[in-house]
């Protein structure tokens, strides 16, 4: 259970980002969160509501974008999605695979709030 | 109006949401590059043996080599006491209840070691599965220590740990007579997650595979030593 250093991590750099683009408030942030990456959501939003209180992203709504785990498959180039405990190939059987997705663990992109001076 | 309209705007960052820990990680890897100093971080879950294992290998090692420990525990000095008298100088890291270490940590106490006096240096993270494999150190290679008792189900479980390192121990086959360990799916589930790693058999208990264990600690050591001169 590390999800305050996690959310800490998050707070971190969406304030540096938007303080560098001159945000009065910051409004939302999407996260990427790949089905590998150990992470409980409400946990990080449990933590968040507490630790952004009085900044500038407080109040801002954390969306997550789960990615599930691919494997390829490097004898018969199948691509799927493991069922179950065995990462194997579901078509031949194989355990020469790689993973393609499912390992994302990312701050994608913040919204901000500036004020327009123009 | 009068007022200032208010503009919403989405900024892409696609950035790592450890990147603070990993940049950390980064320098750690440019003090021990710096000095000299083979780094490795040894993760596995509370008992597995990390504490025996340490102690076999400063024992082994000692006489040609000057080695240090990093223990992280979430209290007590146990572990780092067990590695001093072994014969390495000890620093512990009490973490205060978070369940792994981070590289901010393992800076902390690098600055209680003089680097260029060590050849080897271990460091034992906090005995879990999950948290450690999150965090870099800036360590040069990360060993998991599994035992038999854990049962053979683990890489399954835990595919995450089991995918990021560079080599593994399996401990305790003293005890394999005793309990339900089945070896052949266990090294499906490694092979799967992780081709080709290299795997130690032996058990602290009795003596067996730890050669095959020090042989390769004694190789990554002196491959070091090759690549700073």
């Amino acid at each position: 259970m590390h999800e305050l250093p996690v959310t800490e991590s998050i707070l971190e750099i969406a304030l540096r980002h938007g303080a560098e683009a001159g945000a009065v408030r910051i409004s939302a942030i999407h996260l990427v969160i790949g089905q590998l990456s150990s992470i409980i959501d409400d946990s990080v939003q449990f933590y968040w509501d507490m630790i952004s209180e009085g900044t500038l992203a407080e109040g801002a709504e954390l969306r997550f974008r789960r990615i599930p785990a691919v494997f390829l498959c490097s004898d018969c180039e199948k691509a799927y999605k493991p069922e179950g405990e065995d990462f194997s190939c579901p078509r031949c059987g194989g355990t020469r695979v790689k993973l393609t997705s499912g390992n994302e663990f990312q701050v994608e992109a913040i919204e901000v709030e500036t004020d327009d001076a123009s | 109006m009068g007022r200032e309209a208010v503009v919403t705007k989405r900024i892409p960052l696609k950035e790592k949401i450890l990147s603070a820990n990993d940049r950390l990680a980064l320098e750690n890897r440019k003090l021990f590059d710096e000095a000299g100093v083979l780094a490795m971080n040894l993760m596995a879950s509370p008992g597995a043996g990390k504490t025996s294992l340490i102690e076999h290998t400063i024992r082994a090692l000692s006489e040609n080599n000057r080695l240090a420990v990093i223990d992280g525990d979430i209290a007590t000095s146990i572990d780092a006491d067990r590695a001093e008298a072994a014969g390495a100088v000890a620093v512990q890291i009490n973490t205060g209840g978070d369940c792994h270490l981070d590289a901010n940590m393992l800076r902390g106490a690098l600055a209680e070691l003089s680097l260029a006096e060590i050849d080897l240096l271990l460091v034992e993270n906090v005995g879990n599965l999950i948290c450690p494999a999150s965090f870099q150190l800036g360590t040069h290679k990360t060993v998991l220590i599994a035992s038999v008792p854990e049962g053979s189900d683990k890489p399954y479980k835990y595919p995450v740990m089991y995918r990021g390192v560079d080599a593994l121990v399996v401990n305790k086959i003293d005890l394999l007579p005793y309990v339900d360990f089945d070896m052949p799916y266990f090294q499906r589930g490694v092979e799967i997650l992780n081709p080709g790693l290299a795997c130690f058999v032996l058990s602290c208990k009795t003596g067996e595979g730890l050669d095959a264990w020090l042989d390769w600690v004694r190789n990554e050591i002196e491959a070091r030593r090759q690549g700073s001169r």
